[in-house]
């Protein structure tokens, strides 16, 4: 048990020690550098090399890798091109105002996903059944941009009821981004609830035809009682994971709709990165993902493995 | 003894037909099927049925309201909407439609490849995947395209690589399962090479997988490209494209709303027809999608 | 029928019972049809009947249970008078699990993985009992030692996957026990156990009914099971009763055709004839003609059985049968048909095992750097044996034993931890399978235990043969087809079949193409992996038969690796009893099988069923099941009855030699 945890860990360190690596070759392989993008047309000559002496770019490429990851560890991202600022001080803000939107859609959408679909498995092919999954197919395969301008049509410009777009400044307290928030956040609760929704559903009808569920109802244990003993904690157990990889996921979509509503988030901060040649930005928020991916999965497979006696305790027969 | 055998496997095209019918015979998956196949003879005869030129702009139908001529009115240039959301399909279906077997291909292979090794090869290159997939797909997308550019020729080996990296996965776990079946060991025990299992045990078997997994990599592929295109980095007008479309409409959308419903009716329906088929061709397969994640 | 016209005698009662379900042109197909009996308190009864012939959906069917997509087209089924399909889902929850208890297939699947076992059974009590609270942790201990397991309040801690497949089913008993039944439905629950296992789950039933007075009905395809605990016996086939009677009536003398192949078709261990198969296979369901369902594979058939569908009538033994024909039957005769022939083997050896060890633990980096990794006990060690040309020499023992580690090893897929396997002309056989010759890859090939698993499902039975006989002879075009065609043939399966997918044909019919697939390469040694073990016991009896067949026709050798005692008897010139992977005795089959053995080969023989209700096993070791051989000493040290002293602890047992190669390991000397 506590191998398997210290092996996960060890795992999980390797994989963000891997992607610190991606992300610093692939910035090396592209062409130009900070200072290029920073000097734009003057990067030439005397102007250029005392840039770069100054950023320490005339090192090899390992010695700044070692230092940038180093730093990264001690929690320092370096300064970004444009402006010279502790990218740790730009990013804090960011990093809050996307977590609100992510905590918001989590902490609706879990809940909602999990009834709905126990529901829609329990009424399997009944009216709410096929009501819930249609809707799950939409709300899962439309593209983010297209939901929220959808919703943006509706709640903001036909009905009026929310604003359309946040104009609240990235340092400005949490409570000032309502009700800008609520739209943001309902879009990413729609695509959320439908992943989760389905994976709950189809994980809870294959418990439903297991033995031991049949075993439960012939052993006279009364239907709900067989639903939240027998079923669901073995149902639930696998949709952990789905879970973890969802929000994972809500990461990289968070993007696009941060972008819809101009919010203040850590996406929009790594398009406009992109699309200024922030460099060392860019470099940083793709570390600080990675790694949210990494610790988010590590927990899930850590809370799975506490949840589930096959994997808590020792395996006495195999296979 | 005088044999005579009709020596016939059933052909490629009878067992094409029953897949075919197996997923229609679901009213979703003949809904999906439906959609995906309008929208396809739509990219070949689109432009011999539009009704106007897509880049005639025409001033004084600016952001104007539908009509006997203009169906669905004209966006901010005067330029017909309907003749834009008929055309504005083609470019994301032909570049995810090239971009997707070539993810698949790739993919599959490596997959199938380190699934065979096994060992510590496999576990190195597991990493490498996770590490892949634990950057957002936009950033490791907008990082090459902002250095390469927008072009097609950008697009699809970008799209194709990007997406090849999850397939890896389910090529893996795919050829896992094959591998621990008795019918690779009774291969490997005859003394079967290497290609020859691989080529007449394995591939038979992860084929259906990998089928399913190349629909869903279709649509997370046609997503991704309509938001690139919304985020201004995909297509380059003045060529119609959806996600361009309704990035372009979304600040008239007050007064001519029809200019981004237009675009969202054409993307959605082809993005749920491939959704609605792979659930069919998954269920006609008998592998069950629900429980994929979806990275 | 109505309830009303059930006696109140009759416990439990089946009047006129239909099921089916909607098939695809949306009419009801039935699997079970018009089925009507009844059960005494404090009787057992026996179902018996092969995979698909409707026992299992007759027994849920007495909870009023159906499972997903089935449905009553017509009839009753009721318990102590009250009808159980038309009851309130309260009211059957009161009874299932109470009075009427079930005790599933595969206790394994039917535990809840996430509750602990004690958990699981206070459920019952809470359901089913009227204790308080506070009384049941007590009860379940209770319960636990009731059904004999060891240290009852360790298990009651314990969740299903910690325990062993004997001690799953006895949890799954003591739940049924709970709530004090008064009758209990036995589905298959020794299916898939050990031998021995079996034999001590089935005595504990036998005191239990014996004690508690509780009605059974034991629902399982295994004679020997039914006829130990069972005073009647119904026989099914094809969804419907074909013969109802007393024990000694259905199992002496079945009036039936099918009934009488079936109890031919078993191999036993006092009758060394090769079992007689059924050939055909039964109709599906939807199926059925007009006539007798059985008309198409019976000997005594006429035109009238075809006609019309015979009713159950009372026969000339006393039993009820339906059949036409039943002052006919005795032309079937219940003894195999032909004695497998004593065989002269010339003594040249064709494959030499010696010394060989086998282990699944691979060292890791740890244990490597440290020196530990020859410290494990092996899974199979110190295998020495001397296999003849056209020999068959059969591998005994229960899971566990490492018959089929030796096995896979000999095919090369498990290569040895050292020891050495040496070919008729004496050089070595390469331990993996990548480094053999075409011709030593071609003289060895093996049978897997489940056709479903080794043929590749999505090619035809032409390319399935087709692999060999490109690889070792080249062949192609015409000479392939012909020869794919003549191996059908030797295997009873038309050309026809070459077209087909696995998935159109039946178990034994895949197992027919496996065996064709192994001798498309005109093997010298065929590795047979429990190949019957998957199969019904008829079709098992036709796959005997071919074996001997083609050994016959082609001077082959067997390994025969099987769990089940009776069916390696059959077949083997030699057999070998393993314990963890270690020799326990080697020697002619009727000196294993004989008066002088090792004490866990008489543990194995005597725990061995007859399909005779007279018949009662010799229980003389515990079923504990164990995960690792000992350390030191001999193998059965912990479960043997004969147990010396320390120096089985310790020492490595002496061989001992007898007449004709017959070896015995034991420290006993009293043989």
């Amino acid at each position: 048990m506590l191998a398997m945890l210290l092996r996960r860990l060890g795992l999980g360190a390797i994989t963000v020690w891997l992607v610190s690596i991606i992300i610093f070759v692939g910035v090396e392989m592209l062409p130009g550098d900070t200072c290029t993008a920073f000097l734009e047309r003057e990067a030439q000559g005397k102007l250029l090399e005392n840039c770069r002496e100054d950023l320490g770019l005339n090192r090899s490429a390992l010695v700044r890798y070692a230092d940038w990851a180093g730093s990264a560890v001690r929690g320092d991202l370096g300064v970004s091109a444009n402006g010279q600022k502790q990218i740790s001080e730009l990013v804090g803000y960011r990093l809050r105002n996307t977590l609100l939107l992510a905590s918001g859609a989590m902490l609706v959408g879990i809940p909602l996903a999990l009834f709905l679909g126990v529901v829609a498995a329990l009424w399997r092919d009944k009216l709410v059944d096929i009501v819930v999954s249609t809707t799950a197919i939409f709300a899962m395969t439309i593209p983010e941009f297209v939901s929220a301008t959808l919703l943006i049509l509706v709640f903001s410009v036909w009905l009026g009821w929310v604003p359309g777009i946040v104009l609240t400044s990235a340092d400005a307290p949490l409570i000032e981004f309502f009700p800008e928030v609520l739209l943001p956040i309902a879009v990413l609760t729609l695509v959320m609830t439908a992943h989760i929704l389905r994976t709950v559903r189809s994980s809870v009808i294959e418990t439903l035809a297991s033995d031991y569920a049949q075993m439960a109802t012939l052993k006279g244990v009364p239907y709900w009682q067989i639903v939240f003993r027998h079923i669901l904690p073995n149902a639930l157990l696998p949709t952990i994971n789905v879970v973890a990889l969802t929000i994972a996921w809500l990461l990289g979509g968070v993007v696009v709709i941060e972008t819809v509503f101009n919010y203040p988030g850590l996406g929009r901060m790594m398009i406009d990165s992109i699309s200024d040649r922030d460099l060392p930005v860019t470099q940083a928020i793709a570390l600080i993902i990675a790694s949210v991916y990494v610790v988010v999965n590590l927990a899930a497979d850590i809370l799975t493995m506490l949840a589930n006696p096959r994997l808590r305790t020792v395996h006495m027969r195999k296979g | 003894m005088t044999v005579t055998t009709s020596y016939r496997r059933p052909g490629r095209l009878a067992r094409f037909g029953t897949l075919i019918s197996d997923i229609v015979a679901r009213p979703s998956g003949a809904i999906g099927l439906t959609l995906v196949l309008g929208h396809l003879l739509l990219a070949f005869i689109g432009p011999f049925i539009v009704p106007y030129d897509f880049t005639e702009m025409n001033s004084g139908l600016m952001l104007s309201k539908p009509s006997a001529a203009h169906w669905l009115g004209a966006d901010h240039l005067g330029r017909d909407t309907l003749t834009r959301t008929l055309l504005g399909g083609r470019e994301a279906i032909l570049v995810t439609g090239i971009a997707t077997p070539l993810a698949v291909l790739w993919g599959g292979l490596v997959g199938i490849f380190f699934g065979l090794a096994g060992g510590r090869v496999d576990e190195v290159l597991m990493r490498v995947v996770d590490a892949f997939l634990s950057l957002p797909w936009i950033l490791k997308m907008l990082v090459l395209i902002v250095t390469f550019g927008t072009g097609i020729e950008v697009l699809i080996p970008t799209l194709a690589f990007f997406y090849g990296i999850p397939v890896i996965r389910i090529a893996r776990a795919a050829t896992h399962d094959v591998v621990a079946r008795d019918f690779v060991q009774a291969a490997r025990a005859r003394g079967h090479s290497r290609g020859t299992i691989i080529r007449r045990e394995l591939l038979p078997n992860v084929r259906d997988a990998l089928l399913v997994e190349g629909a869903m990599r279709w649509s997370w592929m046609l997503l991704a490209f309509s938001s690139l295109s919304f985020l201004g980095f995909g297509v380059s007008p003045p060529t119609p494209d959806w996600g361009l479309m309704i990035a372009d409409a979304r600040g008239f959308m007050s007064f001519s709303p029809l200019g981004v419903l237009a675009p969202m009716v054409g993307l959605s329906s082809l993005i749920i027809g491939i959704n609605l088929t792979a659930d069919a061709l998954a269920k006609a397969l008998g592998i069950d999608r629900a429980q994929k994640a979806p990275v | 029928m109505t309830s009303a016209e059930t006696t109140e005698r009759d416990f439990l009662a089946i009047n006129d019972l239909s099921i089916g379900f909607r098939g695809r042109a949306g009419t009801m197909v039935p699997v079970l049809r018009n089925i009507s009996l009844t059960v005494q308190k404090g009787e057992s009864i026996g179902l018996v009947g092969e995979s698909g012939s409707g026992k299992s959906t007759l027994a849920l069917a007495m909870m009023g249970y159906l499972k997903t997509g089935l449905k009553v087209i017509e009839g009753s089924a009721s318990f102590d008078g009250i009808e159980m399909f038309t009851q309130a889902r309260k009211s059957l929850e009161t009874i299932r699990g109470g009075r009427l208890a079930l005790i599933p297939q595969n206790s394994g699947q039917s535990l809840t993985p996430t509750l602990r076992i004690g958990a699981q059974i206070a459920e019952a009590l809470r359901l089913h009992s009227s204790l308080p609270e506070t009384a049941h942790s007590a009860r379940v201990t209770e319960l636990l030692s009731q059904v004999r397991l060891p240290d009852p309040s360790t298990i009651s801690e314990r969740y299903p996957h910690e325990l062993s497949g004997g001690q799953q089913q006895r949890v799954a008993i003591a739940m049924a026990l709970a709530g004090e039944p008064e009758a209990l439905l036995l589905d298959e629950p020794t299916t898939g156990l050990d031998v021995t296992t079996q034999a001590h789950i089935l005595e504990l039933l036998r005191d239990l009914a014996r004690e508690t007075g509780m009605a059974m009905v034991y629902v399982s395809h295994d004679l020997g099971a039914i006829a130990r605990v069972c005073d009647r016996v119904i026989v099914m086939y094809a969804g419907e009763v074909v013969l109802e009677g007393s024990a000694k009536q259905v199992l002496r003398d079945p009036g039936h055709p099918y009934a009488r192949g079936l109890l031919a078709s078993i191999p036993q261990l006092k009758d060394t004839h090769l079992p007689r198969a059924l050939d055909g296979r039964p109709p599906a369901p939807g199926q059925v003609g007009n006539g007798c369902a059985f008309v198409d594979r019976c000997v005594i058939a006429t035109e009238n059985c075809s006609a019309a569908r015979p009713e159950l009538t009372q026969g000339p033994s006393g039993a009820k049968t339906r059949c036409h024909h039943a002052e006919r039957v005795n032309e079937i005769p219940l003894i195999g048909h032909r004695e497998v022939s004593q065989r002269n083997l010339p003594e040249t050896i064709s494959l030499n095992l010696d010394d060989l060890a086998i282990s699944y633990a691979r060292p890791n980096l740890f244990e490597k750097l440290t020196g530990r990794e020859n410290q494990a006990t092996a899974t199979v060690d110190a295998i020495t044996i001397a296999l003849r040309k056209g020999e068959t020499l059969g591998l005994v023992g229960e899971s566990g034993s490492g018959k089929s580690t030796i096995l896979k090893s000999l095919a090369g897929l498990l290569p040895p931890l050292h020891g050495s396997v040496d070919v008729a002309d004496g050089t070595p056989l390469p331990a993996r399978v990548e480094d053999r010759s075409a011709s030593q890859l071609r003289q060895i090939q093996m049978i897997f235990q489940n056709p479903d698993e080794s043929l590749n499902p999505r090619q035809t039975i032409a390319q399935i043969l087709a692999q060999p006989l490109k690889l070792y002879f080249g062949l192609s075009g015409e000479a392939l087809n012909e020869r794919s065609a003549q191996l059908l043939e030797q295997v009873r399966l038309g050309a026809h079949y070459l077209d087909r997918l696995p998935s159109q044909l039946s178990g034994g019919e895949k197992q027919r193409v496996a065996v064709a697939r192994a001798f498309a390469a005109e093997p010298d040694l065929v590795l047979c992996d429990e190949i019957t073990s998957a199969l019904d016991v008829s079709v098992q009896a036709a796959v005997l038969e071919l074996l001997d067949d083609l050994r016959r026709e082609n001077d082959t050798s067997y390994v025969f690796v099987s769990h089940d005692l009776a069916v390696v008897r059959v077949l083997s010139d030699r057999v070998a009893v393993l314990y963890q992977g270690r020799l326990c005795e080697i020697g002619p089959t009727k000196d294993v099988y004989g008066e002088t053995s090792h004490p866990y080969t008489e543990v194995l023989l005597g725990a061995v069923l007859e399909p005779d209700p007279d018949f009662s096993p010799t229980l003389s070791a515990n079923d504990a099941v164990e995960l690792s051989p000992p350390k030191a000493g001999c193998p059965f040290q912990r479960r043997c009855p004969k147990r010396i002293g320390d120096v089985c602890d310790t020492v490595i047992p002496p061989r001992r030699d007898f007449a004709d190669g017959h070896t015995i390991w034991c420290h006993r000397e009293d043989f």
